[in-house]
């Protein structure tokens, strides 16, 4: 046998050249906002426990209370019924928009999904234009689910007049942004996904209450109804019972008319503040992101 | 964009990284060879993650001057993180997603991406396409991180522990993974607990203990590993017992035999020693010494050896003033 002295396998040496690279264009926000748009519909509907806790829950307080409600608001000619399907659509928009947004970011901060994207040359914007994406299309499928329903089940009547069609879209949207802003910022009290239901879920059942979804806002101690003014849902649901309700039913509402400019304006007010709070918390780094 | 030339793709001076009174790193130097497959070694808590993190851009620095594909890592450039492929510690959860979506998804935040089935055949996961990424062991979990590092074709790789938890044969294929960028002329820094790992992949390395960097350079001259004498030895048959050794090349020094009768002797020329040695032991009617071993020290010889030098490793707190000194006496 002749032994051969084996060819070196050197450490790759600067002299080879690195293979040269395709000079290649950096993908804007749109092709990423898309790409994360898309993971972001695909995870939500595949995930049962999104599915069922965000969507299913606004639609069984529909199913149950909607069967127990009955009888006329004092002072008025409508059905408490009418009253409680107008505040439920603002719920549902509150529960996919806010309570599902917080607890999705606050589960991504934790499972590395987050600092994942942080270390790949992704806008940081195309995160937040995924979410708003997320947050936009089961809203928009929440609030058609509870309409349908509603329509189908409790002789909820539909919008009378293109206004009121029209202030079911702005009110939708507004509504829609200003929780989902709120959730993103809300989501930095969480410390993490387990806790994460814990902490948001008391303030959608809180603001639930308060606003006037359950009980006709009028009725509401007059302090409940002063702490409810400064939050969104309250004039989220003012806003759909303009929709759905008789102008009369304004005899008991606390201006006495549908405030419909100061509605638009606490909705954006909102809206803005949550861009600010989010701006200014969110975390790409950190203890809290793992 | 370019690193300039003669610049290294990471040059780190004086880094410095406190948590409070803590402080993790404390003036750490390293320089990073373009092409070169670069291995962080040290203990557990030692600030090997702090150090690539910070490298990597997650984690901001105390102090000292960081150098990473021309850049200060602290800024986040797009440009910048386009160049850099990460694969962190932890394993990355993509909830109810496929293996492939997950590393489309990826590529679409790169401008020159590898193609997606290549990079998804490349880390061994081919049959597992379509496979919830939530459905995979913690191995094949473990690969989607690492496609996920790279699927932007990196020009510098940070593997942290890329192996850990990996089958011998994934674990294989891995190193293959790690040549075949190296082969490309990409730079990869890996931080890994598997000596015989850096032994196999890196051509330089550092250690690092309580926060500094305590050796650093090629593995072959690690810790004076090519002055380190090899060590010949084998149990004294009853034929041998009591003769004197014939003259033995010079420098090479038999330890006192112990209770195990084994003769051990250190030399740099155990070629010589052996060509004296067998003869001698064939005089005396001996045709296979027992147990002859010529060992060579291995790296993890001089790993233990280095930090029980540096000894205190990841407790360091309480023991600062000693390790400086220990340090200053060095030099």
């Amino acid at each position: 046998m002749t032994l051969t002295q084996p060819t070196a396998t050197a450490p790759a040496p600067a002299a080879t050249a690195a293979t040269p690279r395709r000079a290649g264009r950096m993908p804007g926000i749109l092709r990423a906002g898309a790409a994360r748009s898309k993971v972001e519909l695909r995870a939500f509907f595949r995930n049962k426990q999104s599915l069922v806790f965000t969507l299913m829950f606004p639609v069984i307080l529909l199913m149950v209370f909607g069967s127990i409600f009955s009888g006329k608001v004092t002072g008025t000619d409508t059905d408490v019924k009418l009253v409680f399907m107008a505040g439920i659509i603002a719920a549902g928009v509150m529960s996919t928009a806010f309570s599902g947004l917080a607890i999705n970011i606050a589960i991504e901060r934790d499972t590395g999904t987050v600092r994942r994207l942080a270390m790949t040359p992704m806008p940081k914007s195309a995160y937040f234009i995924g979410k708003l994406v997320r947050v936009i299309v089961t809203t928009a499928l929440e609030t058609v689910l509870l309409i349908g329903i509603a329509l189908a089940l409790f002789g909820l009547p539909l919008p009378s007049t293109p206004e009121r069609w029209f202030t079911l879209g702005w009110d939708l949207a507004l509504g829609t942004v200003a929780c989902a802003m709120a959730g993103a910022a809300y989501s930095a009290l969480i410390p993490n996904s387990r806790s994460a239901a814990a902490i948001v879920t008391p303030v959608f059942m809180v603001l639930q209450f308060i606003s006037g979804v359950f009980f006709p806002f009028g009725q509401l101690p007059a302090w409940m109804q002063t702490v409810a003014a400064f939050f969104p849902v309250k004039w989220m649901a003012q806003g759909f019972r303009s929709v759905f309700l008789p102008d009369s039913f304004t005899v008991v509402e606390p201006a006495g008319n549908w405030e419909l400019g100061h509605i638009a304006m606490v909705l954006t007010a909102w809206s803005l503040a949550g861009l600010l709070l989010t701006a200014f918390s969110f975390r790409w780094r950190g203890p809290r992101v793992r | 964009m370019a690193t300039a030339v003669g610049e290294h793709p990471v040059s780190v001076r004086g880094l410095r990284k406190s948590y409070g009174d803590w402080h993790a790193v404390q003036g750490l130097d390293l320089d990073i060879h373009q092409g070169e497959v670069f291995a962080l070694l040290g203990p557990n808590g030692a600030g090997k993650t702090t150090t690539v993190e910070i490298l990597e851009g997650v984690r901001q620095r105390t102090g000292g001057d960081v150098r990473v594909l021309g850049c200060d890592p602290a800024e986040d450039r797009r440009e910048w993180r386009a160049r850099i492929g990460v694969v962190p510690q932890t394993t990355g959860a993509y909830s109810d997603l496929t293996v492939r979506e997950v590393v489309e998804h990826f590529a679409a935040f790169y401008p020159n991406p590898l193609p997606v089935g290549q990079v998804i055949d490349m880390v061994g996961l081919g049959k597992h396409q379509k496979k919830q990424s939530a459905d995979l062991s913690g191995g094949q979990a473990r690969r989607l991180d690492v496609a996920v590092g790279i699927v932007g074709d990196p020009d510098l790789i940070f593997l942290d522990e890329p192996t850990t938890g990996l089958d011998p044969v994934a674990r294989r294929e891995a190193w293959d993974l790690v040549r075949y960028f190296s082969e490309r002329g990409r730079t990869t820094v890996l931080t890994t607990h598997y000596l015989d790992e850096a032994e196999a992949l890196a051509q330089r390395a550092a250690v690092i203990v309580a926060g500094r960097v305590v050796q650093c350079g090629p593995l072959a001259e690690f810790g004076g590993r090519s002055q380190t004498p090899t060590t010949v030895s084998f149990r004294i048959p009853p034929e041998l017992a009591g003769r004197t050794l014939p003259p033995l090349p010079p420098g090479a020094e038999p330890a006192p035999v112990g209770v195990d009768g084994v003769l051990r002797i250190a030399t740099h020329a155990p070629t010589a020693l052996l060509a004296a040695l067998v003869p001698w032991a064939h005089r005396a009617g001996v045709g296979e010494l027992p147990e002859l071993r010529v060992h060579r020290p291995t790296l993890e010889d001089v790993y233990l050896d280095l930090i029980r030098e540096n000894a205190d490793g990841t407790d360091r707190g309480a023991d600062t003033s000693q390790s400086i000194t220990h340090e200053a006496g060095k030099r």
